[in-house]
């Protein structure tokens, strides 16, 4: 590494020189005065990049807010009170409840297989569990029905046995599954191998059990990234849209969840209801993001 | 390696385990991705070619290629230009406010995509919040593929400045130092020198961008006016075709679409395995 003493236009002594000589990335308040744009382009940048912002993101994130709370807290509270609205929320609930624990399942078997054991095939098991991610919600949804509804491959064959899968809650479980699957198993993969797995046969060789070391060695190691893709898989699957909504029939009160509801309410002309509901979804993407930001400042 | 007898198989690792996680994982695997994805293709092979061709080609259907894949694409190019200026302004400026704006920008992937739609279409509409500036001047948003396009620049936001912001983070300044030292401004070092670095991880943010707003649905559907010709994309027409019991139309019209995101993906890893090679080269 090349120590740079340089020198400023106007006589400034320049440690930043030798300093990002060994570090490599500087806040940027450290750069060296001459090095950086003027003052009137970086705040031009500035402002072009946060306009841009807020009026892509900013302004639609407020009005739902602002448009939920228009006609007032006690029109507010009756919109979430309505029977409709109260089972859509029970029914997000449940579907997330079955979805996302049997994702983080998949998610540390797969992890565990991949990252701990050498076999044929490895890079293909990857690219099938990134699968769900590279097809669009409203052809995963597709799938479903072809595979399960009232005309599908298994149709007679469900409809002999009295087993509602589609237009019914194991319908929107599936689908939900489907699209949320690679979320876990994702986060885990590259985590795992990152951390390696001296550990693990450290255990191994003092007498733990498979199930022993796992559980008091694997999981703590891992608690954070897991965290990470428990928060991300759960706001997936309580914020999924197009694959539930071809599935659902989008029967009110029996098959809608929330973000369902919302479109019913919103293509009804209920505007103030509609963003009640969609303002507690943006509650819970906030919800997200925080305890993201928490989880990667932690891990940094 | 076939597998041979036990004895002379080469040991796969020393961990437990290994035949619970692979079991538990292959089920479910197919069970829930790889039957139901089959499907689509077992279904399709009902259809004769030229049937095929022809649900998947007629003038409905190209004209929601056209609308989903133009207004994707369209989008994906803001999403690249304004994503280099996100990721530039927040690795390398200090201003009130960064860390708020840091983590924000990750609100596109967090959001439903059913509330963005309602909150996009409801403040571009005509009396909303930006529409009763924009409609005046004559720019029409709400019901026409320009909404289409504003919602997809929305979902494809946090792409390009995720994957450069990494790129620009790590960067080392002697690179530009080398180039102030041998004359060049500050726009010329910007151009000749940086970008390239940056080009790859913006390109594959492009197309990760390209690959989500192709697929997009609940965010578009309320601000797009979904009229047959003009402002349909195309997950709604397999919605709609869905709808109309028409199982071999929707199959032949999701084969189509599905073969395009494929492609695109492909598009990514061969960027991303040629960006690796690229970095093993002497500095």
């Amino acid at each position: 590494m090349v120590p740079t003493v340089l020198a400023g236009p106007l006589g400034q002594p320049g440690p930043a020189g030798a300093g990002a000589a060994a570090a490599g990335a500087l806040p940027p308040a450290a750069r060296s005065r001459h090095l950086g744009e003027s003052r009137a382009v970086r705040w031009l940048l500035i402002g072009v990049a946060l306009a841009f912002l807020v009026l892509v993101l900013f302004v639609p994130l407020l009005a739902v807010f602002a448009k939920a709370l228009a006609p007032g807290a006690a029109a507010f509270a009756a919109a979430v009170r309505d029977p409709d609205t109260l089972s859509a929320i029970r029914l997000t609930l449940v579907t997330a409840g079955i979805a996302v624990p049997v994702n983080v399942l998949f998610g540390l078997a797969a992890a565990w297989a991949v990252t701990h054991f050498r076999f044929a095939g490895k890079n293909l098991l990857i690219t099938l569990i990134d699968l769900p991610f590279s097809v669009s919600p409203v052809i995963s949804g597709v799938i479903f029905v072809l595979l399960c509804g009232a005309r599908g491959v298994l149709g007679p064959f469900l409809a002999a046995h009295d087993v509602k899968i589609i237009f019914a809650l194991p319908g929107l479980v599936l689908a939900t599954m489907f699209i949320t699957s690679p979320l876990v198993a994702r986060e885990l993969i590259p985590l795992m191998q990152a951390q390696g797995d001296e550990e693990e046969q450290a255990a191994l060789t003092l007498g733990a059990s498979g199930w022993r070391t796992f559980w008091h060695i694997s999981l703590p190691k891992m608690r954070w990234g897991l965290l990470y893709g428990v928060v991300l898989c759960n706001a997936r699957a309580m914020g999924e849209f197009g694959a539930v909504s071809v599935v659902s029939g989008h029967i009110r009160g029996v098959t809608t969840t929330m973000p369902l509801q919302v479109e019913i309410l919103y293509n009804d002309y209920q505007f103030a209801a509609a963003f009640a509901v969609a303002s507690l979804l943006a509650l819970l993407a906030l919800a997200t993001l925080v305890v993201k930001s928490r989880i990667e400042r932690r891990t940094l | 390696m076939a597998a041979g007898a036990a004895a002379g198989r080469p040991r796969r690792g020393v961990l437990p385990g290994f035949g619970l996680a692979m079991g538990f994982t292959l089920t479910y695997l197919s069970v829930i991705v790889l039957i139901p994805i089959s499907t689509l293709v077992w279904k399709s092979a009902s259809l004769t070619w030229a049937q095929f061709w022809s649900t998947a080609t007629g003038p409905r259907e190209l004209a929601a290629y056209r609308l989903s894949f133009g207004a994707a694409l369209a989008a994906a190019v803001v999403n690249l230009l304004f994503g280099l200026l996100l990721a530039w302004v927040l690795e390398r400026y200090a201003f009130p406010g960064k860390r708020l704006v840091d983590v924000m920008v990750d609100l596109p992937f967090a959001l439903p995509t059913a509330v963005a739609g309602i909150s996009l279409a409801s403040v571009y509409s005509k009396d909303g919040w930006l529409g009763r500036w924009l409609e005046p001047a004559g720019i029409h948003v709400a019901f026409t593929p320009l909404g289409v396009m504003v919602a997809l620049t929305f979902v494809g936001l946090p792409f390009v400045v995720r994957t450069v912001q990494p790129v620009l983070h790590d960067l080392s300044p002697e690179i530009e130092e080398a180039s102030a030292t041998l004359g060049a401004g500050r726009g010329q070092t910007f151009l000749r020198v940086l970008l390239p670095e940056l080009l790859p991880a913006a390109l594959t943010g492009f197309v990760l961008a390209l690959a989500r707003a192709l697929g997009e649905y609940g965010s578009v559907i309320f601000i797009a006016g979904n009229m047959p010709m003009r402002s349909e994309i195309t997950p709604l027409l397999i919605m709609i075709k869905l709808e109309e019991y028409d199982y071999a139309g929707a199959t032949a019209i999701a084969l189509v679409f599905l073969t395009a995101s494929f492609s695109l993906l492909l598009l990514i890893n061969v960027l991303s395995w040629r960006r690796g090679a690229a970095a093993e080269l002497p500095a």
